[in-house]
């Protein structure tokens, strides 16, 4: 079109040219410029997701091929000998997460209830935004306060008392440390707390008020309509942001690793015993491993945390997306 | 007379027994009392933990703290000047990667949100944000640390980027959706080319929450401790080459909450102190700027 711009002629035609080429250049290549400089960068954020897939997997290959699958059900972590598995890490993941989520789950989906259904709407705001604060404070904090005040008290005080009242249980059994599995799990109530609550609030909001009037017009109690309409309705979303708060606990790492002691136990019920997770392991260990099989070793630990959250956000997603699309639930702290 | 007999006339159901809305009333009344216990669980722990913080670290919160370099070990002196500095320096270089690429990817999702492509892309920025940040220190720590045998500034502030991408993203794209697509149709029917639209229209419309969502998105990874540790290690030093090691609020946190010596660990929880400051500061100032107070009320 430039050319085209300098054979013509007269002034006119010229200004003319000149004219569509500028309404090229603004309309055109400012489009153009848009498309495919954000797809460049969507594409660089792809690589970064696939990059980190592959550093992980290349990463750990020594002990993918050494142990294959037995890596998941091997009892030692032995940097001396070469030999490694993280059979007790997957347990001490599994017990602390699913410790957290028995007790934050029903706590959390209890106060949502209040928060939306119950309270005034002069404490709702400030409730709410006590819980979203609470989801910001920073996992070290949590470890800093577990570590050097909920520790100690648990050796000294909650421990013996547990032990004494409910020591029957094979869950509260053996000497009293303070730091392991008690602790982590304890902590993670407190950290994925606020996530359980801000989910069940964003998708119990999403009820539609038609349905809670004509149940309390029929004469119903609220803690009816909370059962009857509120609950059947978002239940797919609450059960979706638990299983999120799952993930969180499944990853979560400063927190646990400074409170669970980090000592191989072998696996037994009680939860006084000390342990590690797929995540403390690798923040307690890396700085040692330079090379070879510790080294693959535990960049597997990490493949296998990143597989597990995987997973299991996969699921959380898919429930919440169910409810509507509503593009903010889970938005807002995960 | 007539008002009479009809009141003598039976109900067409039966009328519940006093025992069975007694009942009713209890079950309502404990709810009401279990999930009241539950809403205050969150408030009791957060004033507690934060009230305790306070109380312990109170003693060093002076402007020494702020500006010198940690004292030796056991010694009564000393601050976190170069903690704060590198938190500062580490969040700065993030943002140069977090921002760029989270927000135009968030664009992407909202300007082409109809092609597959898009909704494939949306789902894995979805899954990326509830991946561990731990995962994003591993990362790094094989790709970076691990072939140059250091730990360096460069990797910490990579890897607090590509934690922030799918923050930034997820926020940019819930903002830029709740602009109304009349005012887009309106500015593209008057001839407006689409990058115009999206430059001077529709982003400065909801510049707010954009900057909310970063400013959120930088909070989030101020405090991010195990990736850091992976990546930048500690220091002991002011900052002086993207290629050392550099200190940051959270990763001196956990290095003095491991120690053996009263001082540093009151000198943790002062740093605590400092980091929830600047974390709740910047959430509670974003929300309050952006009238977020009043949405969050259904």
């Amino acid at each position: 079109m430039i050319e085209e711009a300098r054979s013509v002629a007269t002034p006119r035609r010229r200004a003319l040219a000149l004219q569509r080429i500028r309404a090229f250049a603004n309309y055109k290549a400012g489009d153009f410029l848009l498309r495919w400089g954000t797809i460049v960068i969507v594409l660089i954020v792809l690589a970064i997701a696939v990059g980190m897939i592959w550093t992980l997997v290349s990463g750990s290959w020594i002990t993918i091929r050494q142990f294959g699958f037995q890596f998941l059900t091997n009892q030692a972590f032995d940097p001396v000998h070469d030999i490694f598995g993280v059979g007790p890490a997957i347990f001490g993941t599994l017990v602390t997460s699913g410790f957290a989520i028995l007790f934050a789950a029903p706590i959390g989906v209890g106060a949502a209830i209040f928060v939306n259904e119950y309270c005034p709407i002069q404490v709702r705001i400030p409730l709410a935004f006590i819980s979203d604060l609470l989801a910001t404070i920073p996992s070290i904090v949590w470890g800093l306060w577990g570590f050097l005040v909920m520790v100690p008290w648990l050796q000294l005080t909650g421990e013996p008392w547990l032990s004494k009242h409910f020591g029957f249980l094979p869950f509260f059994q053996g000497t009293y440390q303070g730091v392991g599995l008690l602790a982590a799990g304890l902590v993670l109530v407190v950290m994925i707390l606020p996530l359980v609550v801000a989910i069940s609030r964003e998708v119990m909001a999403i009820v539609p008020n038609e349905q809670r009037e004509a149940l309390l017009a029929l004469g119903s109690t609220r803690w009816e309509v909370i059962r009857n309409v509120v609950v059947p309705f978002a239940r797919n979303g609450i059960t979706g942001g638990i299983i999120l708060a799952l993930g969180r606990a499944l990853g979560e790492t400063m927190a646990v690793t400074l409170v669970i002691g980090n000592e191989a136990t072998h696996p037994s019920a009680s939860l006084f015993s000390t342990g590690y997770t797929l995540s403390s392991v690798i923040a307690n260990q890396f700085g040692e491993a330079q090379r070879g099989a510790f080294l693959s070793a535990l960049i597997e630990a990490g493949l296998i945390i990143f597989l597990i959250t995987l997973i299991v956000n996969i699921a959380a997603r898919l429930l919440v997306a169910q409810l509507g699309k509503q593009g903010s639930v889970g938005g807002l702290v995960a | 007379m007539n008002i009479a007999a009809r009141q003598a006339k039976p109900l067409p159901f039966a009328q519940p027994s006093a025992l069975h809305t007694q009942r009713r009333r209890v079950v309502n009344g404990l709810a009401i009392g279990l999930t009241t216990l539950g809403a205050l669980f969150p408030v009791v722990i957060l004033v507690y933990v934060l009230g305790y913080i306070l109380a312990q670290g109170r003693q060093f919160l002076n402007l020494a703290f702020f500006t010198e370099l940690p004292g030796a070990f056991g010694s009564s002196g000393g601050g976190i000047g170069e903690a704060i500095q590198g938190s500062l320096i580490l969040v700065g270089l993030a943002s140069l990667v977090g921002i760029p690429l989270g927000l135009f990817t968030g664009i992407f999702l909202v300007e082409y949100h109809h092609t597959w492509f898009a909704t494939a892309v949306r789902f894995i920025v979805d899954v990326l944000v509830g991946i561990p940040t731990i995962i994003f220190g591993v990362f790094i720590w094989a790709l970076v640390v691990i072939p140059q045998h250091s730990f360096s500034a460069l990797a910490g502030s990579l890897s607090l980027g590509i934690i922030m991408i799918p923050i930034i993203t997820r926020a940019a794209e819930e903002v830029l959706r709740l602009v109304p697509e009349q005012l887009r149709e309106a500015a593209l029917a008057l001839g407006i080319p689409q990058w115009r639209v999206l430059l001077q229209i529709i982003l400065p419309s909801v510049s707010g929450g954009i900057v909310t969502g970063i400013v959120l998105a930088m909070a989030r990874i101020a405090g991010e401790t195990a990736p850091l540790l992976m990546t930048a290690s500690v220091s002991p030093f002011f900052f002086h080459d993207l290629n050392s090691p550099i200190d940051a609020l959270p990763t001196r946190i956990y290095y003095y909450t491991n120690s053996s010596y009263q001082v540093q660990i009151n000198q943790a929880y002062a740093g605590a102190f400092v980091l929830i400051a600047l974390v709740v500061l910047a959430s509670v100032l974003v929300r309050w700027a952006t009238g977020g107070f009043r949405r969050q009320a259904r």
